[in-house]
């Protein structure tokens, strides 16, 4: 089954491409924006019918790969 | 003394490294990343570069890689482990030191000479070299030293911070910050202080004619440790 991960940068962490997105899109006209942070979403195929077992082995690679618990949270949609 | 320089794809001062190591006498061998042991050592290094295309995060794929076991088991049992550069950022995602790496504050790519601050001289990186400003050479995307209020704290309770960026005269304020690293961070030790990361790069700086030669005093002190 197909898990799906997200993981975005902790509050409070400094998210330089993310300002510069903000800006840009600022400068584009889009003047509503007052904030852009960026993440990373990845697709993984597991050969693994039980969606618990599935999930269970997902959290185990975001914690030790995935993402870097210093600065990133992730989430398992 | 033995040194063991480990070969990384993508990574790039590997051989200047192993130039630098010899040219002070050390007996340096290359070990390639898919090796499950290092030939007996008494120094690692790992070297800069761009291991694996710094794919998912910079030095994450290479902090899970073959050798890797065999580099912690060698850095817990004391011994001198120094990553210089992609090497920093390996050994933080190995865990083996705390922090991160983050991208550049102003998002470009420096590459330039800086002086940096030395810190503390109890260990063996530092202990004999009489100077307390070295000027050393930076090329980095993500070199913008980061971790969390206890981390740090912890960090300077146990004396770990190594080198600050500064100016000539060693004021290592914000205004002497090339990349936003945290407290104009540069290098870190490990609580033990026999694993130094780094992100200026001492080999560097080991010729009168090409460069200057405060990475020759940065060797010249380890060989002697």
């Amino acid at each position: 089954m197909k898990v799906k991960v997200i993981v975005t940068l902790k509050n409070g962490v400094l998210d330089p491409q993310g300002k510069a997105i903000q800006q840009t899109l600022n400068g584009m006209s889009f003047d509503n924006v007052s904030e852009v942070r960026q993440g990373k979403y990845f697709d993984i195929e597991v050969n693994e019918s039980d969606e618990s077992n599935a999930k269970t082995q997902v959290e185990e690679m975001c914690k030790k790969l995935l993402a870097n618990l210093v600065i990133e949270d992730y989430k398992i949609i | 003394m033995k040194s063991s320089v480990i070969i990384f794809p993508g990574s790039n001062c590997d051989r200047d490294m192993d130039v630098a190591l010899r040219k002070f006498g050390f007996k340096n061998q290359m070990v390639w990343h898919n090796d499950s042991e290092i030939p007996k050592s008494d120094l690692i290094v790992l070297p800069g570069g761009f291991s694996y295309g710094d794919y998912l995060r910079c030095g994450s794929i290479a902090g899970k890689s073959r050798i890797i076991k065999s580099v912690i088991d060698f850095a817990n049992s004391g011994g001198l482990v120094l990553g210089i550069c992609n090497g920093f950022q390996i050994l933080t995602e190995t865990g083996l030191l705390p922090g991160i790496l983050q991208q550049n504050k102003y998002l470009n790519f420096i590459c330039k000479n800086v002086f940096v601050k030395i810190k503390n001289k109890e260990n063996k990186y530092f202990k004999n070299i009489k100077k307390e400003v070295l000027e050393l050479h930076i090329a980095h995307n993500e070199g913008n030293y980061f971790c969390s209020k206890d981390e740090l704290k912890l960090i300077e309770d146990n004396s770990q911070i190594a080198v600050t960026y500064c100016d000539q005269k060693g004021n290592d304020d914000e205004a002497n910050n090339p990349n936003g690293a945290l407290k104009n961070i540069a290098g870190i030790f490990n609580k033990d202080k026999n694993i130094l990361g780094m992100m200026p790069h001492p080999e560097r700086m080991i010729d009168p004619f090409l460069s200057g030669e405060d990475g020759s005093i940065f060797f010249e002190n380890l060989i002697g440790s």
